[in-house]
């Protein structure tokens, strides 16, 4: 039987070699997408592939690996592909973001500022930011090249008109560098602001979908917005029950079924460090109840 | 004639110092300007720097087309090497170049002879590889754009003396453009399409 | 006191534990072994190495027991095994028309040179359970005769030397065959990208599309011309040799479509084709690839393509299985940071909605409307 023989970081070079080209041409165009000839990978599609092809053509035996799913080193896809890199690469691994030289995650970006010894490498599912409101790739690559994103602003202006605001919560539409618009993944637009200027080098791998597209360090990211309705992120009302913080992206803990529910942060490196130093929230669970609605 | 056996080898540890080679390129690539070593080290032909050499082997393969200047095609150790190592194709024509190295920058062709992509796929433009004196020393540039926090200073020794004005044509071409890799010994610097040079004279 | 969840990393171990044990079944049951899988479930490992892209009847058989008999697993588990194997080039194309046939069937013509092959087909079998196959069974040894010797050439060519079917359409000379695994996609996509795309399908969502094409969506009136399956030889040119140099034999099977077309101010009426290529023996799958195949061709014949089946981007962006079962159950991953993006959008809008549903039915609005 061929049995099978792995490579460092599993990838074979010359896959290694192709991905690399296009993350070079992906930074020298920021927010650009460049098609890649992305691999079948052991993880199914959906799960990750192209953060993982993206990590393995860039991970070296000196990198600190941290992966999150949701903002949490614990979840188990992001305990499962950790676990492949330190299968495959033999890399050291971490759940501090401070300490990792490689970030890959999925659904959001860490809490804690990044800085410039770090790449940030993102799970993408559909990284084509017009593909809902046109699902043709020969018409969405044309209205690229031409940067002609009326679409994407009338969409944007129903929302307005409907309901008085933008009305997208999360894989929020951004503008790279004043000429690409960009899919940030399905982060919530919490995290939006972080891409801004942001230090470290930041990677979007869309495996199913055979696109690789970057924003280079300190590069402008602006949220598509209106003069008069200007981009809000996500506020919440309540602090971290665990740390206390009021700066972070929460997670909604339903804690019985009587509707009581607690909020902590979805950033779980980022509570834990703050209650290492003494931080903490009120620990309980503060019922909440949903007042919204004419009908209660 | 150098037959095979005697060309200088190629990386020791393929898979470690491609890797790390990267590294470096893709650093200089997000931080145009900053000045990138490039440590693993392989044989190389004379006319070919150690950078240029590792760079070769970390990007090049049979699905790049490669173009070589006048003075690379002449040292017919560097294409032997090239060809043995990586097994690009040497093009003629620099159009559809994936790679361009260029030994001799006082000789270099007009920017708009090289592959510049299109609108709807910018990626397919060629990245030259210039061989330079110095990345140390030499007049100073002002470089703004993305990868740099406000303004960075390089200072280079570069042929042609006007790389940064005829570069400018990256402005009106863009997404459409060249990204350019300096390199001097082990020293590498990226420019890509995205930088926008300021002469600072000496 | 609340905490967040931990032990995932044990989790997943267990996990695949139980996974192992079911895969299993009932350890008193003797085990399967690669060669029952491979001889008696040979149209399943003909599936797997077809849409897995390898030609490897041990591999398949593997993978199918490994994915406990899910055949899209088993392609999966075989795709990303072929992902990491070296590539050296491509073969020379085999020639169907020496093919060692053990199945040929025409529907175009009542009989053909060379013969109509009936062969190991299920199509006039009487569906009805059969119990005598529970356990013990001993077929009747198969009837043989000599092997003809007469050639068995393809219909399509036949009915080419009349001028009656548009010529097979040719690529310009020199033009490498694409390979949609190692460049990427980009559309519109040629023939032979297509093909590939078609080859390594999911065989029901070919079938469906085929379908499609004959309810009405994109009709285009189909005769199956052949379908033949049986055994050819392929070759690999090496540079430094100078000659082809045989690899092996391989079974597949080929259906060739005859489909009507009107001809134009330039061009006579000529019939045209639908081509169907697959390992092993697949003839659902050959024959919806077909289908699918000429109508994928509307652009190219100048047809107005208003149908799912003759839409390149809709049917080459959904064909392939592994990418869409991924895509699908990846929705059982953890989304609660989205959802809770989403909840506080929808929470927000209600308050608004109810809000300025209050202040319209308010006393003072009442009255302001009465006015």
């Amino acid at each position: 039987m061929n049995a099978p023989a792995y490579n460092f970081a599993y990838l074979d070079e010359q896959t290694k070699r192709m991905i690399r080209r296009a993350i070079l041409k992906a930074i020298a165009i920021p927010g650009y997408q460049v098609p890649f000839a992305s691999r079948e990978m052991p993880m199914p599609y959906g799960w990750g592939t192209g953060g993982v092809q993206v990590t393995a053509a860039i991970l070296g035996p000196q990198d600190v690996l941290k992966v999150i799913d949701q903002g949490s080193d614990d979840t188990t896809n992001a305990i499962s592909i950790r676990k492949f890199f330190a299968k495959t690469a033999g890399v050291a691994t971490t759940t501090a973001t401070i300490d990792a030289t490689v970030i890959q995650t999925r659904h959001r970006i860490p809490e804690t500022a990044l800085h410039e010894n770090q790449v940030l490498v993102y799970q993408v599912p559909i990284p084509e930011p017009l593909r809902f409101l046109e699902p043709r790739e020969t018409e969405t690559r044309r209205m690229h090249a031409l940067a002609e994103y009326g679409l994407m602003h009338v969409k944007l202006y129903e929302d307005i008109a409907r309901f008085g605001h933008i009305a997208t919560a999360y894989a929020y539409p951004v503008k790279v560098n004043a000429r690409y618009v960009m899919d940030p993944s399905p982060t919530p637009k919490f995290d939006n602001p972080k891409m801004d200027n942001c230090p470290a080098l930041q990677l979007f791998g869309a495996g199913r979908e055979k696109r690789i597209y970057a924003i280079p360090p300190y590069t402008q990211v602006v949220s598509l917005d209106f003069e008069d309705h200007p981009f809000e992120p996500y506020r919440f009302n309540a602090p971290c029950a665990l740390c206390g913080t009021e700066n972070s992206y929460l997670d909604e803990i339903v804690t019985d079924d009587q509707g009581s529910r607690m909020f902590v942060c979805s950033d779980t490196d980022y509570c834990e460090g703050r209650q290492a130093v003494g931080h903490h929230g009120s620990l309980s669970a503060a019922p909440y109840k949903d007042k919204a609605g004419p009908h209660g | 004639m150098t037959t095979i056996a005697e060309l200088p080898p190629g990386f020791a540890d393929k898979v470690l110092s491609a890797q790390s080679t990267f590294r470096s390129v893709m650093d200089a690539m997000a931080r145009p300007g900053s000045v990138q070593r490039i440590v693993p080290t392989a044989g190389t032909a004379l006319t070919m720097m150690r950078g240029t050499a590792a760079i070769a082997l970390t990007l090049f393969d049979h699905d790049t087309p490669l173009w070589l200047d006048a003075r690379m095609t002449e040292a017919s150790d560097v294409v032997k090497w090239l060809k043995f190592h990586t097994g690009a194709p040497v093009v003629q024509d620099s159009s559809i170049a994936a790679f361009a190295l260029i030994s001799d920058g006082g000789s270099l062709p007009a920017l708009e002879r090289f592959a510049l992509g299109t609108n709807e796929y910018p990626d397919r433009s060629t990245t030259l590889i210039l061989q330079v004196d110095s990345l140390d020393a030499g007049r100073g540039f002002e470089l703004r754009g993305p990868g740099i926090d406000g303004v960075a200073t390089l200072h280079a020794s570069i042929k042609p003396f006007d790389l940064f004005e005829r570069l400018r044509v990256n402005e009106a071409l863009f997404p459409r453009g060249i990204d350019l890799v300096l390199v001097a010994d082990d020293a590498v610097v990226a420019i890509p399409r995205t930088t926008r040079v300021v002469n600072k004279g000496s | 006191m609340y905490v967040a969840v931990k032990g995932g990393e044990r989790a997943i171990e267990n996990a695949h534990r139980l996974l192992a044990n079911a895969r299993r079944g009932d350890q008193g049951v003797p085990e399967l072994t690669l060669d029952q899988i491979s001889e008696q479930l040979g149209l399943a490992v003909d599936r797997v190495m077809s849409e897995g892209s390898l030609y490897d009847r041990e591999l398949a058989a593997l993978a199918i027991k490994q994915a406990r008999g899910d055949l899209i697993e088993a392609i999966f588990l075989v795709r990303a095994f072929r992902a990491t194997l070296p590539r050296f080039g491509a073969s020379e194309p085999v020639d169907s028309g020496a093919m060692r046939v053990q199945r040929r069937v025409s529907s175009t013509f009542k009989d053909i040179p060379g013969g109509q092959i009936l062969g190991p087909t299920f199509d006039y079998t009487h569906r009805l359970l059969d119990p005598s196959l529970a356990e013990g069974f001993v077929p009747e040894t198969p009837a043989t005769a000599e092997a003809s010797t007469a050639p068995t050439p393809r219909v399509t060519d036949i009915l080419g030397r009349d001028g009656l079917i548009e010529s097979s359409p040719q690529a310009e000379d020199g033009a490498g065959v694409g390979d949609l695994t190692r460049e990427p996609l980009n559309f519109p996509a040629d023939r032979d990208l297509r093909l590939q795309n078609l080859a390594r399908g999911d065989e029901g969502f070919l079938l469906a599309m085929g379908y499609s094409t004959q309810r009405g969506y994109g009709r285009n009136h189909p005769f199956a011309g052949e379908i033949r399956f049986g055994e050819v030889e392929v070759e690999f040119a090496a540079e430094d040799v100078g000659f082809a140099v045989p690899l092996g034999s391989i079974e597949l099977t080929e259906c060739q479509m005859v489909n009507q077309f009107k001809g134009s101010a330039t061009e006579a009426p000529c019939f045209t084709r639908g081509y169907g290529l697959a390992f092993g023996q697949s003839e659902r799958k050959t024959m919806s690839m077909a289908l699918v195949d000429r109508a994928l061709r509307a652009r190219e014949l100048g047809e107005e393509a208003l149908a799912p089946a003759q839409d390149e981007e809709f049917v080459m962006s959904h064909s392939d299985n592994v990418q869409a079962t991924g895509f699908v159950e990846h929705l059982k991953l953890p989304h609660y940071v989205d959802f809770q993006s989403e909840l506080g959008l929808l929470r927000k809008l209600r308050q608004e909605f109810s809000e300025a549903f209050a202040k319209a039915n308010a006393p003072d609005a009442m009255k302001e409307a009465a006015e």
